[in-house]
């Protein structure tokens, strides 16, 4: 029969807007029909969506306990690896060109990423050995300009471990033990490795950064 | 047109600035009254250079610019390129990993059938509805894809070896309950869509591809499966887990639009069968990335393939995408060509549409299925 086919087709257009009201989707049950998704729509601004663990946007630099002991060693990787180059590091160095050091470490004095360039492919975490580079999750943070709004500095990436560890636990886990490993081959005659107990005594000192303000909005 | 009465062709721009273009695509068209006399495609409009871009990152590197090829298919796309690479570098693929590429490709072919069907139904003029009801489903799968790999349309994940990294707990039980979901949702709207007598006398008998031409022109995928070739890669060259699993694969007889809507729907039904095999036969542990792999992934200048090229293709969603890659011993490509298979099966579009009514160009693109991002690169 000619029209059939669409008279059927608007029964399921039919249904699915039946199913949207709580007394139409009883309604369903009552005639055995499927009742489909309902109202599957959040209204954003009031509920969020809950985002995977591995949901990855723009990366951030990991530090241990106080803001100055960063994992970073401005070796310079990731900006050699990053493909759209949306990375720029100049190692902290004196006056006679000899690189600075905290804590036996080399550090950067500019770690800045572009991240009107970033493409969030998360290769820069691949390919960091120290651990020092991971992905946030935090995408609500548009500007209204975008110049140097853009230009996410040293103090805007500095996120503590404690903030990786809350936002990724598994990930963080599986970073923590192959740390503890490098950090327990590297010195095998002493027991404490320096990373593990910096992240357990880091209680009071990631508490604050776990609050790290936000990059300044224009 | 009779002899008496003499008029001009009028000439007609469609696009590039449409939604009925898929993107930024222009067809220059030359019509007799309604008809259309000729058809000029005009492309270049998103170009961005992918191939040069390739050829100064890392092998590894290429990877994200490749999601943005096919920006609805990224899981195969990072196939493709990675079975390319393997085939260059002599990489082997752990057992585990290849029964997580063949779901994570299956997905992928459900995204992208789901919503090439109804951007389909958009263009026809059934405005919002069945293109609602398939970016629902559509959610679902991104959501796996970004569970998995962390992003859902720019996955970035599968990698030379393997992928990534393995699934997280529980993806697998997700994508098992998606699977019995989905058929469901594929009867829903064949009841909407495949009987309806509107969408019938749209599609059947219009912008029919011959056999002949679509051999000779190198088409690919569902358009030349509807068109009644039985050409399929997941059976020619049997990559991945695919030789271990029993499928079919549909065939279109009359290679209108409407065969290649229903072998979209046929295939969707074969790939639903594809990803409840591979979900029992897959290994419960395993490695997901080989050693070599892993290697390559977390110093990817060390990965200098020895010299000569390989040509690793698959088949994706829209038909068959190869990688094309030449090795000067270096850590980056020496050559890099994708071979897009949105861009080849456009070339058929004059041949489809000459004769045609200008209203069924808008429906004969709209059934070759293509994404801007992979045709101009």
């Amino acid at each position: 029969m000619i029209g059939w086919g669409v008279l059927k087709g608007m029964g399921v257009t039919l249904r699915q807007f039946v199913g949207t009201y709580p007394a139409g989707r009883r309604l369903l049950k009552a005639l055995r029909l499927p009742e489909g998704d309902g109202i599957f729509t959040i209204s954003y601004p009031e509920t969020k969506q809950q985002h995977a663990e591995r949901f990855r946007y723009f990366p951030f630099l990991v530090y241990d306990a106080t803001p100055d002991n960063l994992r970073c060693v401005a070796c310079k990787i990731c900006e050699q690896e990053c493909p759209p180059q949306c990375i720029y590091i100049t190692m902290a160095k004196d006056e006679q060109n000899r690189p600075l050091k905290t804590n036996g470490r080399t550090f950067p004095a500019q770690f800045d990423i572009d991240v009107a360039i970033c493409m969030s492919c998360r290769i820069c975490v691949d390919v960091c050995p120290f651990e020092a580079i991971e992905m946030d999750n935090r995408h609500e943070i548009s500007t209204h300009g975008r110049g140097p709004e853009l230009m996410f500095d040293k103090s805007a990436l500095l996120r503590s471990a404690d903030y990786f560890q809350q936002i990724k636990p598994t990930e963080a886990a599986t970073v923590n033990a192959r740390l503890a490993a490098k950090a327990a081959k590297a010195q095998p005659p002493k027991p404490a490795a320096p990373t593990p107990p910096a992240a357990s005594a880091s209680d009071t000192g990631g508490a604050s950064g776990t609050t790290t303000p936000p990059p300044p909005h224009a | 047109m009779t002899d008496t009465l003499k008029t001009d062709l009028m000439e007609i721009n469609l696009g590039p600035q449409h939604p009925s273009t898929h993107g930024v695509f222009q067809m220059a068209v030359q019509l007799d009254g309604e008809t259309i006399v000729s058809l000029k495609p005009v492309l270049g409009y998103l170009h961005r250079n992918h191939e040069q871009i390739c050829e100064d990152v890392s092998y590894i590197g290429c990877f994200p610019y490749t999601d943005r090829l096919d920006y609805f298919c990224a899981m195969t796309n990072n196939l493709g390129l990675a079975v390319a690479i393997e085939q260059l570098g002599g990489i082997e693929v752990p057992e585990r990993a290849q029964y997580l590429r063949v779901i994570l490709a299956e997905l992928t072919r459900l995204v992208n059938h789901t919503s090439v069907t109804g951007f389909l139904l958009n263009d026809m003029g059934a405005f919002g509805t069945p293109l609602l009801y398939a970016f629902r489903e559509r959610e679902k799968i991104l959501d796996l894809f970004e569970m998995a790999s962390g992003s859902r349309m720019m996955c970035n994940y599968i990698r030379p070896g393997g992928v990534r990294e393995d699934v997280p707990e529980g993806f697998l039980d997700r994508v098992r309950g998606i699977t019995a979901a989905y058929p469901r949702f594929l009867d829903e709207m064949e009841t909407l869509l495949t009987e309806n007598e509107i969408i019938r006398q749209r599609t059947q008998g219009v912008g029919v591809l011959p056999r002949e031409l679509a051999v000779s022109a190198s088409v690919t995928g569902p358009m030349l499966r509807a068109s009644g070739v039985d050409y399929d890669l997941r059976k020619v060259d049997g990559y991945a887990a695919y030789p271990r699993m029993r499928f079919k694969v549909p065939l279109g007889l009359a290679g209108d639009v409407y065969d290649r809507y229903y072998v979209r729907v046929l295939e969707m039904r074969e790939s639903l069968k594809i990803l409840e095999q591979a979900l029992k036969e897959i290994p419960a542990s395993g490695p997901a990335l080989s050693a070599k792999g892993q290697q390559i992934g977390r110093s990817p200048r060390t990965f200098r393939p020895p010299k000569g090229d390989a040509y690793g293709r698959i088949e994706s969603p829209k038909g068959e995408l190869g990688f094309y890659l030449v090795s000067d011993g270096s850590p980056q490509p020496y050559r890099y060509h994708v071979r897009a298979p949105s861009f080849i099966n456009l070339t058929v579009l004059e041949d489809m549409c000459r004769g045609q009514k200008v209203a069924d160009a808008i429906i004969i693109l709209g059934s070759v299925d293509i994404v801007m991002g992979e045709v101009d690169r």
